[in-house]
């Protein structure tokens, strides 16, 4: 149980992962599937960042004081995913609003049934 | 100069995607993407030169050593895929201008070419690097360019494919994050020769098996193998003319490349195909990919769209050749990247000249298009005997060297599958001729249309000068064999 507990890092990253994928999958609104494809995304952000937590670890300080590092790698890492998914949130809202505009909806239900010629 | 190479071929690209939105009017624009595209080709061309002679290049980005910085590393197979993607890109954008005016509005032609070169760009990084979140970095880069070229196609169905693509490729990346971000956990590097060494100790624990899986799905999912290929048919068909050209000869291939340097130089093949058996995985979606996307090709009225199930057939050709594991299996995947980036890119552009003279690529509207635009449509035979794989093209070498692998492996079942799914390309294109060819139009009824005449030479040349290639390398194979047996020696063999 206790094994349980202590990787709990790990249990909130899958809980958040099939939250947003399920979200993705089931929502007919495609503000909704951007917002599921975040958490989905933000889900492996925390993935990353709790394995470079190292307990007592501080940043790697040339120091006689410090001993135990943790590894800022992960965390650099991140700060670009992070971007890339703002990136990919912004394109995703742009292609939302011309969507809206075009079809006058945003449900895909919708809009499948009205262009239905391919 | 000669040193950074591999640098600049990433860069010049890179560089002259903001000098786009500076300059705004067309025509610099043009000549800028058209010098950009040329110089990517020649430095592919100088590095894979440079590759033949020293094996391997190595270039440090910044002064700082491998495995803390990132390398850049090029190998025969990355160099045969530069060659590839920048030869496609250099052609396409030959051909491009004039589709390009009339496919999309003039205030967003700059935006197009902007969009483009970071994809070009984002490709090119892609394959060049030898870091795995670096190649995360540049896959996202050309990715959300892509969506935003797909979102420049007329119909508003395109903003949709758009979106769809974005969804399932932001989906397909973020799988590929992970699968990195375990394999961080248990080896502490990120670059990929560091990878495979320190792989081996670990190799057979749960976390890597995991991070192999979701790899897979996610690089699977970028490439369209037949069960995550969704995407694909509505992102080719509505995108711009030109965007399917260069998407369609050129995106899919380098996520193989992808896939490939993930089985073959991060983890071992041995492991990979003896311990988890991901062969017969790939063998049976490589077979469904065939058969299912050769018969909804035959069903579309749309000939892009048919283009498009027929671009997921010719994936499980190239993946039934990796899923062979032999030296000629693997080259016959190989070959074929290069192979069907040749004739797709002939067929799209074929197409392209289509929709730029009658505003349609829908069948009903090609009824005798073939006495109208004689030119055009001849090359779109030459390229579809060249996709079901008619000797003295570039078809037939691929299918031929997948056949001599199966018949390594004494599957004549496999011959006979390869066969029937020429077979079933023959019904498709077969439709697309018939009716150019010995369907009259109804002249009557739209007079217009009767005038049709043959399209700018300034896409004609490019368009024939991919058709001459497709009948150069189906008969001198020396330089394309050559090269991909020496990439299939170099994975299955020396690994990394």
């Amino acid at each position: 149980m206790t094994e349980f507990f202590s990787e709990y890092n790990y249990w909130v990253v899958i809980i958040l992962m099939m939250s947003g994928f399920y979200i993705v999958i089931s929502h007919q609104n495609l503000v909704k599937k951007l917002i599921g494809l975040n958490l989905f995304q933000i889900s492996v952000f925390i993935l990353f960042i709790s394995m470079g937590y190292l307990e007592g670890g501080t940043a790697p300080i040339f120091s006689e004081e410090y001993t135990q590092y943790a590894s800022p790698l992960p965390h650099v890492l991140i700060l670009t995913a992070i971007v890339v998914g703002i990136s990919t949130t912004a394109l995703g809202l742009a292609l939302v609003v011309r969507i809206h505009k075009a079809f006058g909806t945003m449900e895909e239900n919708e809009i499948t049934g009205m262009d239905e010629d391919t | 100069m000669i040193a950074h190479l591999p640098i600049l071929q990433v860069v010049v690209p890179l560089l002259s995607a903001p000098v786009c939105v500076v300059l705004r009017r067309h025509n610099p624009v043009w000549v800028l993407v058209f010098l950009a595209s040329w110089t990517a080709f020649f430095i592919a061309v100088l590095l894979l030169n440079a590759v033949s002679r020293a094996g391997e290049i190595h270039y440090v980005l910044g002064g700082w050593d491998p495995p803390w910085g990132i390398e850049y590393r090029l190998d025969v197979l990355s160099a045969y895929l530069l060659l590839i993607v920048t030869a496609i890109g250099a052609v396409v954008i030959s051909f491009a201008r004039e589709s390009v005016i009339r496919e999309i509005s003039s205030d967003r032609i700059y935006l197009f070419y902007t969009a483009y070169l970071l994809n070009l760009a984002g490709l090119l990084g892609v394959i060049t690097t030898g870091d795995v979140f670096n190649m995360f970095v540049f896959i996202e880069i050309s990715s959300l360019s892509s969506y935003a070229l797909i979102s420049l196609g007329r119909d508003r169905l395109a903003l949709l494919a758009a979106y769809r693509y974005l969804v399932l490729g932001t989906i397909g990346a973020t799988f590929f994050l992970i699968g990195v971000g375990l394999l961080y956990v248990m080896t502490g590097t990120l670059n990929i020769v560091d990878l495979r060494a320190r792989l081996t100790d670990v190799e057979h624990t749960r976390t890597i098996v995991t991070a192999l899986a979701f790899l897979t799905v996610g690089i699977s999912l970028k490439f369209a193998l037949f069960p995550l290929h969704f995407w694909l048919p509505g992102a080719y068909t509505f995108a711009p003319s030109v965007v399917s050209v260069f998407l369609a000869s050129t995106t899919t291939k380098v996520y193989i490349y992808v896939m490939l340097r993930f089985l073959y130089s991060v983890f071992n093949p041995a492991f990979v195909f003896d311990v988890i058996s991901l062969d017969l995985v790939f063998l049976v979606c490589a077979l469904l990919a065939i058969f299912s996307g050769s018969l909804n090709a035959i069903r579309q009225n749309d000939v892009k769209c048919m283009m498009a199930y027929s671009s997921i057939a010719q994936i499980g050709y190239m993946i039934l050749g990796v899923s062979l594991v032999s030296v000629t299996g693997l080259l016959a995947g190989i070959i074929h990247l290069f192979n069907h980036a040749l004739m797709k890119g002939a067929l799209f552009m074929c197409l392209a000249c289509v929709y730029y003279k009658t505003g349609s690529v829908r069948l009903g509207d090609l009824r005798g298009i073939g006495r109208r635009m004689p030119w055009t449509m001849a090359a779109f035979v030459v390229a579809g005997l060249s996709l079901v794989g008619i000797p003295l093209t570039v078809g037939f070498i691929s299918k031929w060297y997948l056949v001599l692998a199966a018949i390594e492996r004494d599957w004549w079942w496999l011959v006979a599958a390869v066969i029937a799914g020429s077979l079933l390309a023959v019904v498709y294109i077969w439709r697309v001729v018939e009716t150019a060819y010995f369907r009259d139009s109804d002249d009557a009824k739209s007079p217009a249309r009767a005038e049709v005449a043959e399209a700018p030479l300034s896409m004609l040349i490019p368009l024939w000068a991919m058709i001459a290639a497709n009948l150069y390398f189906g008969i001198d194979t020396s330089l394309t064999i050559g090269l991909a047996e020496q990439a299939a020696n170099y994975l299955l063999g020396a690994g990394p």
